[in-house]
């Protein structure tokens, strides 16, 4: 430690004679913890990637499996006898086509409930509505899976007339569900982190709260709300047991709202209890684990990047 | 804002104002509405399941066992045993957790090295769960040995939730107003004594709220679970508070829930949705307790 004043310990670390050897080695003990529980988020993030890639890697150089065919083909017959394909495109577009329709309905609702919970309304509805983000940000995955299987699926069969309630359309409604407290909450943050003397200045124009809002606070908050849609769509990306649940189970791409998908994430839940552990089918699964992994990061970390962005202006 | 009070006659209200003025109350309305169907949904749905789940919910419901290939009867051995994978996965969690935040709060310069560490923390939070679910089954399955069970599945919900509690306490320890460490280390302290005696004491209960949320976050994760150590059925003696033990699989309430709904035909129709009434009820009533201890102390705080 140094001996900078400020700073604590100071000069006389040597010099200390009340306390006893016990309570010194003591402090070493803990402060060594504390590093060690600091370093521990770096170590489970090469932890997962390792054991994930661990598990993955032999099949990469396994005869019947091309890694081209795995990132481009449609063909998913992981258990077929005579003609095993692992081709995830169809997977990979259910992901992003799931992702899409959410995005596109819960970036709208997200923002614009951000806006409305950060400038809008007054302290004390802001307090309930936080308080109703926090409690929907709350509800557990499988729940919002059982919710469209059950309600939502209803509800599109009785709008729509089709015949299976479990689709591409389900998903994603509930996929922007389960989004919009994080866009919302994010870009409430980002709003808050405008300075007040924006809006002070808007309003001494004579503008409106409306006129501040789209001429003043957006631009100046762009680079929070990008991250809280990022941080969105990290989430949408990621989430397994709604879109389990909630999306249908059939493996291809999608030629309309009504079709049934399956999702990267849904695919591994599904199989990876069918494959027997070390077969090369279990084995991709994994590698399809380190391809979520890839996607997600990127995502996080521009999202992260977007955020210091502002932090640096 | 143009033209009230007696000044009209100099402020003349121009046709443009009006537009703008429109344009106002127009946003408002909208940007409200879409706040209310962000509300609207958690009301919805809570009545929902509730309406649902009436005949089936009760004290019976939660003590007795499932019967006939879970089509009937209870969720006892699925309660218990999130008990379980909640209490070891926070009891991993936590002291790794507040350790770690508070390196990144009181230790921590501003260097690459704990740029990363901030780094890696996002990505951990941002993982998703099957992911963990895939890390927990390679890792603490297979290469650790521990098998199929309620300690494999405990720690992979532990590393899953370990940013959870990171945040909160960070932002808890963050709210110890500087000028507090700095007196302190002025009289001497070193840097733990005064971590010990002024910032912990000070943010203990922000701390105690990142936990709870902890709590709510593992009760119901599904994916990270279903390959590590929990089962579709597990037969335990009826209200047994104990039936579990380390090396044992379990049952969970999420993964009940994704059973009775999914996998199991001809089930009961209230059953799946008690199920997730006591799912939903668990994670929100731990929730609110967070929020309700978040604004009491607020009110307390004296600085």
């Amino acid at each position: 430690m140094s001996a900078v004043p400020l700073t604590p310990g100071g000069a006389a670390a040597e010099r200390r004679p009340t306390r006893s050897t016990l309570s010194l080695l003591g402090e070493r003990v803990i402060e060594a913890l504390i590093k060690l529980s600091g370093v521990s988020a770096v170590i489970f993030v090469v932890a997962i990637f390792f054991f994930i890639f661990r598990e993955a890697a032999p099949v990469l150089w396994s005869k019947d499996f091309h890694i081209l065919e795995f990132l481009f083909s449609t063909e998913w017959y992981p258990t077929s006898v005579s003609n095993v394909r692992y081709g995830t495109l169809a997977l990979t577009v259910g992901t992003l086509s799931v992702t899409a329709v959410a995005i596109v309905l819960a970036v709208p609702f997200g923002l614009g409930a951000a806006i409305f919970v950060s400038e809008f309304c007054s302290p004390k509805l802001k307090e309930t509505l936080k308080i109703v983000i926090e409690l929907l940000a709350a509800i557990p995955s499988v729940v919002w899976g059982f919710v469209g299987l059950t309600v939502m699926s209803k509800i599109i069969v009785t709008l729509t007339g089709t015949a299976v309630g479990v689709n591409l359309l389900n998903g994603g409604v509930i996929l922007a569900l389960m989004s919009v407290p994080i866009i919302v909450s994010i870009g409430e943050d980002a709003l808050r982190a405008v300075p007040d003397s924006y809006r002070e200045a808007a309003v001494a124009l004579g503008a409106t709260r409306w006129q501040t809002v789209y001429r003043v606070l957006l631009p100046a908050a762009k680079n929070g709300l990008l991250a809280a849609v990022l941080l969105g769509v990290g989430r949408a990306v990621g989430e397994t047991m709604a879109v389990l649940m909630a999306t249908g189970h059939a493996v291809h791409i999608p030629d309309g709202l009504l079709n049934s998908v399956r999702t990267l994430t849904a695919n591994v839940a599904a199989e990876l209890g069918e494959a027997p552990a070390g077969s090369s089918h279990y084995r991709v699964l994994f590698l399809t684990g380190v391809l979520l992994f890839w996607i997600t990061m990127v995502v996080n970390v521009a999202a992260d990047l977007v955020v210091r962005g502002i932090r640096r202006k | 804002m143009a033209s009230t009070g007696p000044t009209t006659q100099r402020f003349a209200r121009t046709a443009q104002a009006a537009r703008s003025e429109r344009a106002q109350k127009v946003a408002k309305w909208v940007f409200g509405a879409m706040a209310l169907a962000m509300v609207a949904p958690l009301i919805g749905i809570v009545t929902y399941l509730l309406y649902r789940a009436w005949p089936s919910l009760g004290w019976e419901f939660l003590v007795d066992l499932p019967r006939k290939g879970m089509r009937e009867g209870g969720i006892w051995p699925a309660f218990v045993g999130t008990l379980y994978l909640v209490t070891i996965s926070l009891a991993v969690a936590a002291p790794i957790g507040v350790l770690a935040a508070i390196y990144l709060n009181e230790y921590a310069r501003d260097n690459w090295f704990n740029r990363l560490i901030n780094l890696a923390v996002i990505n951990l939070a941002g993982v998703p769960s099957i992911v963990h679910a895939l890390f927990g089954l390679g890792a603490f399955v297979y290469a650790a040995q521990f098998g199929f069970s309620i300690l494999s599945a405990s720690l992979t919900l532990a590393i899953m939730t370990l940013p959870v509690i990171i945040a909160s306490t960070r932002e808890a320890l963050a709210s110890v107003p500087r000028a507090f460490r700095e007196a302190c280390w002025n009289v001497g302290a070193t840097r733990w004594q005064t971590i010990r005696a002024v910032v912990l004491p000070n943010s203990i209960s922000g701390i105690l709220t990142g936990i709870i949320l902890q709590v709510s976050r593992a009760a119901g994760e599904t994916a990270p679970i279903m390959f590590t150590g929990a089962v579709f059925y597990k037969a335990v003696q009826r209200g047994d508070l104990f039936p579990y033990r380390l090396g044992d699989q379990c049952m969970a309430l999420s993964m009940h829930l994704y059973t009775v709904s999914t996998q199991v035909p001809n089930v009961k129709e209230s059953i799946p949705y008690a199920t997730a009434i006591v799912l939903l009820g668990s994670v929100l009533l731990v929730n609110a307790t967070a929020i309700a201890a978040r604004v009491f102390m607020r009110r307390r705080k004296r600085w």
